[in-house]
């Protein structure tokens, strides 16, 4: 009988063991970039700028030029590659700690600015690598390690919708918000990702994707669980869609 | 073809040093008293066909440097005291990651806020480190207008040599002081400079990745090893000014603005026939230890004259070994010294 190719992953995804936890959705989320970058042709002409946080290693999975940039800088220092060579696809990959708390500055004046760059933007509504510690994003009466009572409005704020602030800045061409917790969301996340890549492509301006995610060990739950959290808790506070989409001349 | 003399501040001697060396991207936050340096590239980089950005801190200033570096483009940002605080986490992943980008520091009075006046208080935070880690940066001190603009020019060709941050340290006497110079032919830069390194998407060879992080066993030992024999081998980039040592029973000490000032006393004291020489570090890492230390083997005393409490005066000690009289004059923050300020410290020094 012949066989037919059911599934072939990016050729741009290492072949490699992975470091992330199992249902993790940082994996899930490498995979969709490769898989766009490569449906686009741009993964040879392309500089990846990681970060700090559980998606540091991004450089072990993704076979691309890639910079490490300093705790939340990643925006700063994807400015600086894209503003030396324009000619080169330019996208950064930013944990919410990383994007929301220590970098906000640099994320928001990167977006002002409409910085010629594609953003990834992973929301787990927690800080992973350190252990479970709060995140701007983390949500009302979740607990972490350093919210242990589980957050509060009155005592620390509420979680920050980054795609919403973010789509309200002038030089953003492309906002928006999606899921990788099933089928259907993954296919979404998919189209999504590609046209805020495809935004940069044509010159227009800064895109930008938050996925929501899952950190199934710092929430304590099973893979599964922590999937339906997304459906349940996290997307009705962080509705999906699209926030921003100027496909106009900037 | 010799170049006709332009009468500049120290400060756009910096700029065009840099433009002239082939930078061509610029990346700062304002602070004074280094604003000249912005102002001018805010013109000459687009002109050039290059790029400016108004960063949003020197934070961000400082790691738009490290992404154009890792592209092997000649880039550079500036900054003043409190500024250069803020960019010390990015010089830091430079100098992990191996970049070459040039900063310039116009230092100020401090800690704080402190004032806006000329201070050498920033010696320990340029040349021991600055930021976290077992590194160093390559600093230069300009003496003169013309040496500002020069050393900018070797600030590039060292930052690309080996692949690490230069640091240019002036105050604001420098910076803002007018003289004339001669410019150089602006350099032709190789556009393939970093070829063997630099990011620029892989195409169909092997990827290449910047990074400071090394987890697995032993690497980050080998590393940090890596880096430390770059520094020795930068020791032989030491640039000093050597000022009638030769007979001198005292040999004063001093870099940047204060060396200067330093030999205009000294060429007073001379008329009057005190024996006092000058060295006038250039380089202050790496620091000329073995010519001080020649000097202490002759049998000469040192006094060490600085623009801050004391702290080049920790390497002077260092380079002499205990072999000779140590002396230093410090001159407090919030002053601009004068000739005159160092007569008496001097004599003091001779007769002791
Ligand atoms: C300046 C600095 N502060 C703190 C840290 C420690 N740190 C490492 S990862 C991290 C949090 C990352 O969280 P997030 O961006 O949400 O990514 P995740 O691990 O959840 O993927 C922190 C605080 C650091 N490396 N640098
Ligand atoms: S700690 Fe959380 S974010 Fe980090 S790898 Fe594990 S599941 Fe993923």
């Amino acid at each position: 009988m012949e066989e037919v190719l059911a599934y072939k992953s990016p050729l741009l995804l290492d072949d490699r063991l992975s470091h992330y936890c199992p249902g993790c959705h940082h994996g899930t989320v490498h995979k969709l970039v490769a898989g766009c970058l490569e449906e686009l042709g741009v993964g040879d002409n392309t500089v990846c700028v990681g970060s700090i946080g559980c998606s540091v290693f991004i450089y072990n999975y993704l076979t691309l030029d890639t910079v490490e940039a300093p705790h939340g800088r990643a925006p700063a220092v994807a400015t600086g590659v894209k503003r030396s060579r324009p000619d080169k696809f330019v996208f950064t990959y930013q944990g919410d700690g990383d994007l929301a708390s220590i970098g906000l500055a640099e994320i928001m004046h990167a977006a002002n600015r409409g910085e010629r760059i594609s953003v990834v933007f992973v929301n787990n509504t927690v800080y992973g690598m350190t252990g479970g510690q709060m995140a701007p994003t983390t949500m009302i009466g979740q607990k972490t390690t350093t919210c242990p009572g589980g957050r509060c409005a009155d005592r620390e704020g509420l979680p920050m919708k980054m795609a919403e602030i973010i789509a309200g800045l002038g030089g953003v061409r492309y906002s928006a918000r999606v899921a990788v917790n099933n089928i259907k969301n993954l296919k979404k996340a998919r189209k999504v990702l590609k046209k805020a890549f495809e935004i940069q492509l044509a010159g227009k301006g800064f895109g930008f994707v938050e996925f929501l995610a899952s950190c199934p060990t710092n929430w304590r739950m099973t893979s599964l669980a922590a999937n339906e959290r997304v459906e349940k808790e996290m997307i009705p506070y962080f509705p999906l869609g699209v926030f921003k989409d100027e496909q106009g001349d900037s | 073809m010799l170049m006709s003399r332009i009468f500049i501040k120290g400060n756009v001697a910096i700029a065009r040093g840099a433009l002239d060396a082939g930078c061509r991207c610029y990346f700062g936050y304002p602070i004074t008293p280094q604003n000249d340096i912005p102002e001018f590239m805010s013109k000459a980089m687009p002109e050039a066909g290059g790029e400016f950005v108004q960063a949003e801190s020197e934070v961000a200033a400082a790691n738009m440097l490290l992404g154009a570096a890792a592209c092997g483009i000649r880039a550079m940002t500036s900054s003043s005291s409190p500024g250069m605080s803020l960019k010390q986490e990015a010089l830091s992943y430079m100098a992990g990651s191996e970049l070459p980008g040039v900063v310039v520091n116009m230092n100020r009075g401090g800690p704080g806020l402190g004032d806006i006046g000329p201070s050498q208080g920033d010696y320990f935070q340029s040349v021991k480190g600055g930021g976290h880690g077992d590194y160093r940066l390559l600093v230069l001190a300009p003496g003169t207008v013309q040496e500002a603009y020069d050393l900018t020019i070797l600030a590039f060709e060292l930052a690309f040599a080996y692949r690490n941050p230069v640091l240019i340290l002036g105050d604001a006497i420098i910076g803002q002081m007018q003289e004339p110079i001669t410019p150089q032919k602006p350099v032709a830069v190789d556009p393939f400079e970093g070829g063997s390194w630099r990011l620029e998407g892989a195409g169909q060879r092997e990827p290449r990745v910047i990074k400071s992080l090394h987890l697995t066993d032993g690497a980050l030992a080998g590393h940090n090893l890596k880096l430390q024999e770059k520094y020795q081998r930068a020791g032989k980039e030491c640039r000093h000014e050597e000022f009638l040592t030769q007979d001198a029973e005292l040999i004063v000490v001093a870099y940047g603005s204060i060396g200067r000032i330093v030999k205009s006393t000294i060429r007073k004291l001379r008329k009057e026939g005190v024996r006092v020489g000058l060295i006038r570090p250039i380089t202050l890492f790496p620091f000329p230890s073995r010519v001080l230390f020649d000097l202490a083997d002759q049998g000469k005393k040192f006094l060490t004259i600085e623009h801050n409490m004391g702290q080049m005066v920790e390497d002077v000690r260092l380079a002499i070994c205990g072999k000779a009289e140590s002396r230093f004059y410090g001159q407090l923050p919030g002053n601009l010294p004068t000739p005159n300020d160092f007569e008496q410290p001097i004599i003091d020094a001779v007769r002791s």
